[in-house]
């Protein structure tokens, strides 16, 4: 029989061969699955309620496993660029069916149900469906009223409601000040870039979500460079009265003594001037793929 | 017959007679109930639900036979002193481990066998013919096998030196890491972190790869599974269960019985 | 002289103890010793002396930390070698969902017999050990004699060269010891060598050709049964009765273990022919005179206790 020693090497050879083959092998199996990937969606018990049922005592627990499958589905969505999000409503109804006081699925739903493809699902009415489901089992929590207001506001525009919302909000003895603010501001002016910064700001603040945080912060810098833009539109225009035509790019504000340094957008990339004399996102820059898949308003 | 064929074998007939063919009866139940009840549950749907239930059942049938028999494959023996007398005959440390691996496989596959026969008999009961896209499904079973090939190779690996209980943990707990690779790789922390993501990256590939047998969307759907993706999962299955058995044989060759 | 059937070199294992397994206990040390080809040869010790750790180590459930050893000239750690020597464990158990024939047939199947071949080979050896008629019963309804005797046939199944038996007679009443020492004496006719552990010293003294007595790990002596206790004879022992009360023999008497008429009486070797006439003068009826041997048990004692005294000496050195 071969000594110790012997064993050992054998041994040691035969793992790092095995562990390279794996990885090849590993890697082409990535691909096909890859490709079988589009059609993998399937969710057969939409039944909610039958789920709570199977579920017996463990509803909080499924409820939480549903959750992780909420935000592996959105993720490999947004990862693949697929638009499709047909699962996303029937999964946040299960899950808020198995656990009805998991919040944060609720202002997960709200957000990306309502955004339009293909940062979500692009069924605001859904997300108000979720968020008003959300208030009734739990009514003290009053950031569903934003919630509620927030989705009327800047994805259906009803001025109204969201000012309805804010305000019914804004009774919580634990609500903040600016609900009440808030919901007379929306009555009076409608949809207005200061509301609609605080508004994603408010939201980023008091979220831990991962997914819904970075969505409002990429609103904000989206909001940021409406302002930036609008900004050196009036600098462009004294520009022009000054010089008799539209500046071409920003380095001749700077020249011109309009600007102190080069204006750069929240990611650091420089502005430019369109054909059209116009502001604009530098082609560059990622923040302009991001205005592209938002749309307007912010 | 080679010397590990003669254990295999013994090791089939021992499964047998432990009765975990009784789980065949479980199966049979479950299906004709669910061939009964699927037209209430859901309209249209109901070769999925019978595809998905019995892909389902039995991967978990064949799990909890692969765990638990698995994880006693060598610990039994060892523990009950039976394998004394064995070993003092002309057979090898590694023979014996393949032979008891290979004779579990075996079991599992006859059962497994027997079980995709059920469900495509009650499948042909509600859906009245079978069709070419329907092969998808036994793709599927054919995965499961794999896939519980190479938990018996660990749960044998676990067996060689420590107790059932653990072995069951860590059998188990490599399983549930399994499922989560693909999550290993897209893991993206608050602050970069290279040195956490390379690492993560690089025991998603190590650790075994479960996800690689998940096809049941595409068989309930009677979509075309790629032929290369069964060369694949199979040479992956092959090569990994020969590292593990490797390792098995490594640690038990040179361990003292008690 | 041919060479020895199983030849040991300074034969050593040490077994991880303590709480982490870092301390070492050595449960065998510097183990030297032949078994020559055809005799029978006894192991004798007290329990935890190392017998079944040698076994062990002889026939591949364990590994020596030091040390060599062949059996039939072919190092153990020779698989092959396996094919020409059989082993009985202490205690055995075999898997209690197969018949003993089922048994036998499948080790059977390890040493390329062809089916026939096993299937008479199974036959026969059942109606030796005298199971014949239990073949077909599962294994979990054996008593522990019937499992000692699948065990012994298991080992002799397909004839091997050199037969080790751990301990065989355990368990086994009159009857069954009896037919395990006729089995070995048929071994030994037939030309095969018989290593056999065992801590009962009639059944070594019965059988054996030589025995080495081994105490607490250590190989202590090795020869003829006879010679190793004889050494440790020490005087006569006298059974006789008495009736009468003869003031010469009241003396001798009360050095003597009564019961009833009979007594008892211990004398040293020199003394013996002495007493006996005294004896016959009053007239006693002398029954027996037997050499009074060391029991085994006292000589193992003598040499555990002489162990720890020197492990004593030494830790008091030490300190």
């Amino acid at each position: 029989m071969k000594p110790r020693i012997s064993i050992r090497k054998l041994l040691l050879i035969a793992l790092a061969i095995g562990f390279a083959v794996i990885w090849q092998v590993q890697q082409r199996i990535d691909q096909d699955r890859a490709r079988l990937h589009q059609e993998q969606d399937e969710l057969l018990l939409r039944s909610g309620k039958l789920l709570k049922m199977a579920s017996l005592e463990y509803a909080p627990l499924m409820a939480d496993l549903y959750w992780t499958r909420v935000v592996q589905y959105y993720g490999d969505k947004r990862a693949h660029n697929d638009p499709n999000f047909e699962l996303l409503w029937p999964l946040l109804d299960i899950t808020t069916t198995l656990d009805p006081q998991l919040l944060v699925a609720y202002r997960f739903g709200s957000t990306f149900l309502s955004e339009r493809p293909i940062v979500g699902a692009g069924r605001p009415d859904l997300g108000v469906e979720l968020v008003q489901r959300g208030i009734q089992a739990n009514p003290e929590y009053w950031r569903f009223y934003e919630d509620l207001g927030f989705i009327y506001y800047v994805h259906m525009k009803d001025y109204a409601k969201a000012s309805a919302a804010f305000l019914e909000g804004s009774k919580n003895p634990q609500a903040y000040d600016w609900m009440k603010v808030l919901a007379a501001r929306v009555a009076e002016k409608g949809e207005s870039r200061e509301t609609s910064t605080f508004l994603w700001s408010e939201l980023y603040r008091s979220t831990k979500d991962p997914a819904i945080k970075q969505n409002a912060l990429t609103h904000l810098q989206l909001l940021r460079t409406e302002a930036d833009c609008e900004q050196l539109d009036v600098l462009a225009a004294e520009y022009e009265k000054r010089t008799g035509k539209r500046p071409g790019t920003v380095r001749e504000l700077i020249n011109a003594g309009l600007l102190a340094g080069a204006p750069v957008d929240p990611v650091g990339t420089v502005y430019v001037f369109g054909k059209d004399g116009k502001a604009g996102i530098n082609p560059a820059s990622p923040l302009l793929e991001q205005k592209n898949r938002y749309g307007k308003p912010f | 017959m080679s010397r590990a064929g003669v254990v295999a074998l013994n090791t089939f007939r021992e499964a047998v007679r432990d009765r975990v063919l009784y789980s065949l009866v479980f199966f049979a139940l479950l299906m004709m109930a669910a061939a009964i009840l699927v037209g209430q549950i859901s309209i249209g749907i109901e070769d999925l639900v019978i595809v998905s239930l019995g892909l389902s059942a039995i991967s978990v049938i064949g799990l909890l036979i692969a765990i638990f028999i698995g994880v006693g494959l060598v610990y039994k023996e060892m523990d009950k002193r039976t394998l004394y007398a064995l070993l003092a005959k002309p057979v090898r440390r590694w023979e014996f481990l393949l032979g008891k691996f290979g004779g579990l496989v075996l079991t599992l596959a006859v059962n497994t066998a027997a079980m995709a026969a059920g469900l495509f008999l009650i499948l042909l009961y509600v859906k009245h013919s079978l069709e070419r896209t329907d092969i998808a499904v036994l793709i599927a079973i054919y995965f499961i096998l794999l896939k519980l090939a190479l938990i018996v190779a660990l749960a044998m690996l676990f067996s060689c030196f420590t107790t059932p209980l653990l072995s069951i943990l860590f059998t188990a707990g490599l399983y549930i890491a399994g499922l989560f690779i693909q999550e290993m790789r897209n893991f993206h922390s608050k602050t970069p972190n290279p040195v956490l993501e390379g690492l993560l990256r690089g025991l998603s590939y190590l650790l075994p790869n479960f996800q690689n047998f998940d096809v049941m969307a595409s068989a309930t759907h009677g979509r075309t599974i790629p032929a290369s993706l069964i060369l694949e999962n199979s040479i992956y299955t092959a090569v990994y269960c020969a590292i593990v058995l490797l390792t098995a044989a490594a640690v038990f060759s040179r361990r003292n019985l008690k | 002289m041919s060479a020895p059937a199983i030849d040991t070199e300074n034969l050593t294992k040490d077994y991880p103890t303590g709480f982490l397994e870092t301390k070492k206990k050595r449960s065998l040390e510097g183990l030297t010793m032949q078994v020559e080809t055809g005799e029978v040869f006894g192991f004798l010790g007290p329990n935890g002396a190392g017998k079944s750790t040698t076994i062990k180590l002889l026939v591949g459930l364990i590994f020596p930390t030091a040390g060599t050893a062949r059996i039939l000239g072919r190092s153990i750690n020779d698989i092959e070698m396996h094919r020409d020597i059989g082993y009985l464990p202490e205690q055995p158990y075999f898997y209690d969902y197969l018949t003993a024939a089922e048994l036998l047939d499948y080790f059977a199947r390890f040493h390329d017999l062809t089916a026939a071949d096993r299937r008479e080979r199974v036959a026969r050896m059942l109606k030796k050990v005298g199971l014949d008629t239990a073949g077909k019963i599962q294994l979990r309804k054996y008593s522990k004699g019937m499992m000692q005797r699948v065990g012994l046939a298991q080992a002799i199944l397909h004839d091997p060269q050199v037969v080790i038996l751990d301990e065989p007679m355990s368990g086994l009443d009159p009857i069954g010891r009896r037919e395990v020492r006729d089995i070995i004496l048929e071994l030994k006719s037939e030309g095969r060598t018989v290593m056999f552990s065992t801590h009962i010293l009639s059944d070594a003294e019965m059988l054996c050709d030589r025995v080495g007595v081994i105490v607490g790990g250590k190989l202590r002596g090795v020869g003829a049964p006879s010679e190793i206790v004889e050494l440790k004879a020490h005087g006569m022992e006298i059974l006789f009765e008495y009736a009468g009360n003869n003031a010469n023999a009241s003396a001798l008497l009360a050095k003597a273990a009564k019961a009833g008429n009979r007594y008892r009486l211990q004398v040293g070797e020199s003394e013996l022919y002495n007493v006996l006439e005294q004896l016959r003068a009053a007239e006693a009826k002398i029954l027996s005179v037997t050499q009074l041997k060391q029991t085994l048990e006292e000589y193992f004692m003598n040499l555990v206790d002489a162990d720890r005294a020197q492990a004593a000496a030494i830790e008091v050195r030490g300190k």
